[in-house]
């Protein structure tokens, strides 16, 4: 594999930045899974709260979350922008080595103060926005830092055009900024405490905590990564993006309607009426750009389709793009107020997140990474194809188990909430939806742990890569008619 | 000249400034009307700013992050009115800096859990839930019980408060530590507290009158949720956004 190392100018693009968020990356997954394989235990065996005040499952899911978006997600989506944008614009780092350490070091940092600021419970409230004042401050400075840099590279850039991953990065960042900028007005209680007060309250903070937090999935979660999906699917395929002109129409439409959709979080409560059908509706039509993304992305491997077979990371990349597919179609239809009336405050809405979580974005770092790691190590190949396919198989059966647990019980759960027996009394008590949970809880933490598993299993590869090894296996067999012949 | 997307494509700051002006639309329509058009929270007499020790008591609620398992917003449906109690109501929590709806039901809602349980029963199911419902999932909060309440900075916290937005008055402010130890003291003299925070649960609610713990502040906040409107005062009418 021929690339490029050095910007057109002849300065070198800055590597050794993305190496290190490539590392982070790795290890803010594990943290991630492991926190979430831990706390899903918790609803199903309340002993392993400890009886401590640092590990209550109140305390520790804010980390979760985080540590899954911000920390792993993060990391994945900073480093690989960065990657990104040298390369498409033939353009070292705007700012060189000293910007993007600071980029690396002080998002690292931000990283740590929220994390502890959780188990000490230090927290806002405000789900995917807990980090309390003084960390949001930080964070900001980093982020602008950041859109400077990234901005700066696509000023200075040697290419006439601006690729299109770079558009769906360039409204990642800004977006984040606008809405963390928002959602996290406070006045401190005082200058060396960490509490604040949102200035926000009641309806009007519900409504911009959603709208903070819908677009933390369809900003962070979605147009980040699908600029990854844009740069990595193509160069790994080795094939054009299958429709430039979709691609246009895929952009404008999705970051036009995604911000609409915030309300779909607070269907049928005292949000007024007006905006939760606004936001029903926006939702719907938000099925049309995501569907469009979807297809230009697998349509991308017309002609390439058999290297599903023989490369295991790209598989990751293009069932990626499946997910992302399914989760963005359950979205809408759960975004129906009848719909959401069933499935609301249950599980299946954690199901939901955890399909576009785990399937979509992290099989698409996953393949990145497996892209990356040779590429910023320049080693060959990956340690060995063939643990990639175990990754693969093992991560998606775990999925598989904690989606359709989540279904399920969400499902029933809902249904319980609401029965009546035929006297016309409610039949379950709240604390019997409790107990009938239980199984299910168990399937979804087995879910949880196969994932670990699978990260674990990449950790290795990838450390084997980066020291340089190459497994002896035999290549993965191609099965297409004639290529036995042809070999 | 007709408009070529190219023109995005090779410019980076107007390819900037179409995004921010594309992405701020939404929000501005959904998110400004509801700090203008009036109705949005419906003109209902009762609600209060919390009182200090309710206040800390949420702020412990917050900390722990029980919104994480329990929602404070009753929908409109049969079952939930009859399980929980009158829908929630935009107006009840307009005073709550940051609000805590919720989204998710591990365990049941809190909208309206004031007075529904003793001090007693709340003290012992917050000390280790298991003992009085075998099959909770909930997490055990002894320390609570444990850790002495602080209350040095109250004042504080209702100035901070004031700049949000919540009407906190002067003399609320000035005694805000004497209403927070008033409200936890059955002896006490609360006629202040009474007077300016209306329908203020009076009580020693952790049971061990010696001492003021953080058990004290969160079940007095529980105890108050969801007690401020009364609704039978109202039709439908008068609650329509």
């Amino acid at each position: 594999m021929t690339l490029a190392t050095a910007s057109r100018d002849g300065s070198p693009y800055i590597d050794d930045v993305v190496r290190a968020f490539v590392i982070a990356t790795i290890f803010w997954g594990v943290v991630a899974f492991l926190a979430g394989t831990f706390i899903a235990l918790q609803l199903a065996f309340p002993v392993l709260n400890l009886g401590l005040e640092w590990t209550t499952f109140g305390r520790l899911r804010p980390l979760h979350t985080s540590a899954a978006i911000f920390a792993f997600g993060g990391s994945g989506l900073i480093g690989s922008s960065l990657f990104i944008v040298q390369r498409t614009c033939r353009a070292s780092l705007f700012g060189g080595r000293p910007v993007g350490w600071f980029i690396f070091w002080g998002y690292q940092f931000f990283i740590v103060i929220a994390a502890l600021g959780y188990v000490l419970g230090i927290t806002q409230s405000k789900e995917y926005a807990e980090p309390e004042w003084y960390a949001d401050l930080w964070l900001t400075v980093v982020w602008v830092v950041y859109l400077v840099a990234f901005l700066g590279t696509l000023i200075k850039r040697e290419e006439p055009h601006i690729y299109v991953a770079n558009w769906f990065l360039l409204a990642f960042i800004v977006t984040v900024a606008m809405l963390h900028l928002v959602n996290n007005a406070f006045v401190p209680v005082s200058f060396f405490g960490a509490k604040s007060y949102v200035v926000w309250s009641g309806v009007r903070d519900a409504m911009i905590q959603w709208w903070y937090a819908h677009n933390a999935v369809g900003f962070f979660l979605t147009a980040g990564f699908l600029g990854m999906m844009y740069y990595f699917i193509p160069k790994r395929a080795q094939r054009p993006v299958y429709s430039y002109r979709l691609s246009i129409v895929h952009f404008w439409s999705l970051i036009f309607l995604y911000i609409w959709a915030g309300p779909h979080h607070l269907h049928y409560t005292a949000l007024p009426d007006w905006a939760q059908t606004l936001g029903m509706t926006f939702s719907v039509m938000l099925w049309m750009p995501s569907w469009g993304g979807m297809i230009n992305g697998l349509m991308t491997l017309s002609g390439a389709w058999d290297r599903l077979r023989t490369d295991p990371g790209l598989r990751f990349s293009v069932t990626a793009v499946g997910f992302y597919g399914m989760s963005t179609f359950e979205g809408p239809v759960m975004s129906i107020k009848a719909v959401n009336a069933l499935s609301h405050y249950t599980d299946w809405t954690v199901g939901h997140v955890h399909s576009g979580a785990l399937g979509w974005v992290a099989f698409i770092i996953f393949g990145t990474l497996y892209y990356l790691v040779p590429v910023l190590w320049k080693r060959e190949r990956v340690y060995s194809e063939r643990l990639i396919g175990w990754h693969y198989w093992i991560a998606t059966a775990g999925i598989v188990l904690y989606i359709t647990a989540m279904w399920v019980s969400g499902i029933m759960q809902g249904l319980m909430w609401r029965a009546y027996d035929e006297l016309g009394f409610l039949q379950y008590a709240f604390v019997e939806t409790v107990a009938a949970m239980f199984p299910y809880y168990v399937i979804r933490a087995m879910g949880g742990v196969l994932f670990v598993i699978g990260a674990l299993i990449m950790t290795y590869n990838l450390w084997k890569t980066m020291r340089g090894e190459l497994r002896r296996e035999a290549a993965i067999p191609d099965y297409r008619p004639g290529a036995a012949l042809a070999r | 000249m007709a408009f070529k997307h190219t023109q995005l494509e090779t410019n980076s700051i107007l390819l900037l400034v179409a995004i921010l002006v594309t992405v701020a639309i939404g929000g501005l329509v959904q998110i400004v009307p509801l700090f203008t058009i009036e109705t949005t929270i419906e003109r209902v007499k009762g609600v209060r700013p919390y009182s200090p020790l309710e206040l800390i008591g949420r702020n412990i609620y917050v900390r722990e992050g029980c919104y994480n398992c329990h929602s404070q917003q009753i929908r409109p449906f049969r079952d939930e009115v009859e399980r929980y109690g009158h829908y929630s109501i935009a107006a009840e929590s307009m005073y709550d800096h940051p609000f805590q709806w919720g989204s998710k039901r591990t365990g049941p809602d809190l909208a309206r859990v004031g007075g529904k349980y003793s001090n007693d029963w709340h003290v012992t199911h917050l000390i280790d839930p298991r003992a009085v419902v075998p099959e909770s999932n909930m997490p055990s909060y002894p320390f609570l019980a444990r850790r002495d309440l602080r209350t040095g900075d109250i004042a504080d916290h209702l100035r901070a408060l004031r700049l949000a937005g919540v009407p906190y008055s002067q003399e609320m402010i000035d005694n805000a530590l004497a209403d927070l130890r008033a409200q936890a003291d059955p002896e006490a003299d609360s006629d202040g507290v009474k007077a300016r925070y209306p329908k203020a649960v009076i009580g020693d609610f952790d049971g061990d009158p010696a001492r003021l713990t953080e058990m004290d502040a969160l079940v007095a906040y529980l105890q108050m949720l969801g007690t401020l409107v009364r609704f039978g005062d109202y039709t439908l009418d008068d609650l329509r956004q």
